[in-house]
């Protein structure tokens, strides 16, 4: 087996004297589509937010394409490949499609700008309509695909996806995750972290699962999909 | 009731109710201010004055109210109350229709001290004062959101500056004008360091903290500051000629040097004139950062920190490098206040002063260029304007804040900035 992408090493994760992350290993290699599900409170977005060092790891270690980039700053990593759309999208409120778009390309500079952003509009054809829209103005999964679509801007090596399907509708959830799976077939490496289990593991290669800070449970995504367990606790007998 | 506007625009009885109204309130406002009157010790009433002014005041809000009745009127009311707030985001080749008003500003304004009395001269100077403090409290608080309360700070550093070098080093003008620059930029990123993590109304506490122990400092320090005594600060020169009626060591005065009678008014046309230029040169620095990346992560900073963050983008770097040009703009505007003064002490930069700059950002609207250079006017010069009310000055400022947070939010001229696409343009 290859080096991977990113591995986590028996990481540990603080908030104060709470400990959110416990002894947390897990592994992706390149091309992957690998999800991370869990409840609410399980310690999912700590864990994607501590590969950005916000908050640090206390024990452990995380290594990105063989350099050990755990006490690194958020600029960083970001710099050198790995791109996050942050939980609750985040987009720029008062800049519009395009702007938002552009402030994606501040790791490798604007020298693609032009060819990217077509190539995003090509992937998320409504977001061509709004392009010269403020972001603040659009619905909830345009701004989920803006979101999307401005963590690519930077060509990533390895896409962070932090609850892409909260608090959208359920057709929206299905074309967004419709141009995921396009994504990962064209090879990119997602690191995909969602409560909707059923939706997220059907997309991935592998999953984990993830309680009280702890994996408990990891396999192909059709493991997942068919464990008793996984079942009962997040797909609700579906 | 909308059919019923439209039969029978003009609804008389309402504007009567109105005048009624806006009547009252000005007998309320004006009565004690205007019409009593002490005389030695005993009262005079003066009915006939505030009867005029109330008189005048309905009469105004009768006109006004029919007016807002006919379709224009209707028209102007419902821009006002608008709520397309935000950003207004124009195309990236937008051309502005005002763009000859700005020749013909710097034309007016190069021939103004031809005709200017030195009162005018003088009023207009502080007028520019404030035009620079404003231009770098916006970049803090307007385009990178950071709330700075103690702005003043590096004013009175610009100032003492000045002074300071003078009275220990022998520096002039010309000398500490980029050097206090350099120091206020200084003191900008000294501040910026502890509070890069801190946000909102923690970081507009510690700033207050900031300017009042500058102050505090200036205000102690008896053998290095002359404490509240103050410190003279030397006229500027010309190429090392000065302004004086006569020069000192036997040097030769501007006056002589080209031939021409003396002017007392000299030194100031000439602070006029530099600074002129330097605020022209801050606003085309300006204008040209907003469209550099750095201009556009400040903006990304002020309305979103953690995607600022996940973007990649280096935050301690972005704020310090708003705290530092903010803070070597306020640098500048101290070395000209100092000189226009000749006279610095600490009495000028108490915290009054940190709120009516924030004032005239906030007024300007955030981030606005050119709202802030109205506003700045506005605040400075209204003041003098209205000497004989000077007392009211603070009510008068009060009174316009609540004015303009009710029908401009967002400040007096709408913050517009040109789009940003990228270098070839994408086709459609």
């Amino acid at each position: 087996m290859s080096e991977p992408l990113l591995e986590l090493k028996a990481l540990d994760v603080f908030y104060g004297p709470i400990q959110a992350l416990k002894q947390v290993s897990l592994h992706i290699q390149e091309g992957e589509t690998v999800s991370l599900i869990g409840a609410n409170g399980a310690g999912k977005s700590t864990l994607l937010m501590s590969i950005f060092g916000q908050p640090r790891a206390s024990a452990g270690q995380i290594v990105y394409r063989g350099t050990d980039i755990t006490h690194k700053s958020s600029h960083y990593v970001a710099s050198n490949g790995v791109a996050q759309s942050p939980e609750g999208r985040r987009v720029f409120p008062d800049m519009s499609v395009e702007e938002n778009l552009m402030m994606g390309t501040i790791p490798i500079g604007d020298q693609h700008a032009d060819e990217d952003m077509q190539s995003m509009f090509e992937l998320f054809p409504r977001l061509k309509e709004r392009r010269n829209q403020r972001a603040m103005t659009m619905s909830g999964g345009e701004q989920q695909m803006l979101a999307i679509a401005r963590a690519l801007m930077s060509r990533p090596k390895l896409l962070l996806l932090d609850e892409p399907s909260l608090g959208l509708a359920p057709i929206v959830v299905k074309q967004i995750f419709q141009t995921l799976r396009e994504l990962g077939q064209s090879g990119m490496t997602i690191f995909l972290v969602e409560q909707n289990a059923n939706h997220a593991l059907r997309l991935s290669n592998r999953g984990y699962v993830m309680v009280n800070g702890e994996i408990r449970l990891s396999g192909t995504g059709a493991e997942l999909l068919g464990n008793e367990e996984v079942r009962k606790a997040y797909l609700g007998g579906h | 009731m909308s059919s019923a506007i439209a039969n029978n625009p003009m609804d008389i009885k309402k504007s009567l109710v109105d005048a009624v109204l806006a009547g009252l309130i000005s007998l309320i406002v004006f009565g004690p201010i205007v019409g009593v009157v002490l005389d030695g010790y005993q009262y005079n009433l003066e009915i006939d004055r505030v009867a005029m002014i109330v008189g005048v005041v309905m009469l105004g809000r009768f006109a006004l109210s029919l007016f807002l009745q006919t379709a224009k009127g209707m028209a102007m009311l419902a821009s006002f109350e608008s709520s397309d707030s935000g950003v207004h985001v124009l195309a990236p080749d937008y051309k502005s229709r005002l763009r000859w008003i700005i020749p013909m500003l710097i034309v007016i304004a190069m021939i103004f001290p031809i005709f200017a009395s030195k009162y005018l001269l003088t009023v207009v100077i502080l007028g520019l004062i404030y035009v620079l403090l404003g231009l770098g409290l916006n970049i803090v608080v307007g385009l990178a959101g950071l709330l700075d309360l103690g702005y003043v700070a590096f004013y009175a550093i610009g100032a003492y500056g000045l002074a300071l070098g003078y009275e220990y080093l022998g520096l002039g003008f010309w000398t500490v004008l980029p050097l206090a620059a350099l120091a206020a930029a200084m003191a900008g990123a000294l501040l910026g360091f502890p509070v890069l993590r801190m946000h909102g109304d923690y970081l507009a506490i510690v700033t207050l903290g900031f300017g009042e122990i500058i102050r505090l400092v200036l205000n102690n320090w008896l053998e290095f500051t002359g404490g509240p005594n103050g410190m003279s600060v030397p006229s500027p020169s010309f190429m090392g000629l000065e302004f004086t009626r006569r020069a000192k060591d036997g040097g030769v005065p501007f006056h002589e040097f080209f031939g021409f009678s003396y002017n007392p008014s000299m030194k100031f046309i000439f602070i006029y004139l530099v600074l002129f230029l330097v605020v022209m040169l801050v606003l085309y620095i300006k204008h040209r950062l907003t469209r550099m990346p750095v201009g556009r992560a400040w903006e990304a900073l002020r309305e979103d920190e953690i995607a600022c963050r996940a973007m990649g983008l280096n935050h301690v770097l972005v704020k310090l490098s708003a705290f530092m040009i903010g803070a070597s703009t306020a640098g500048l505007a101290g070395v000209f206040f100092a000189s226009y003064q000749g006279f610095v002490n600490p009495a000028s930069f108490t915290f009054f002063e940190s709120a009516l700059i924030l004032a005239i950002v906030v007024l300007g609207g955030m981030g606005s260029t050119v709202g802030v250079v109205l506003a700045a006017f506005m605040l400075t010069v209204a003041p003098e304007l209205l000497r004989t009310f000077a007392e009211y000055r603070v009510l008068l400022f009060g009174i316009l804040m609540v004015l303009m947070m009710i029908w401009r939010p967002r400040g007096l001229i709408r913050v517009s900035r040109s789009g940003v696409v990228p270098r070839k343009g994408v086709a459609p």
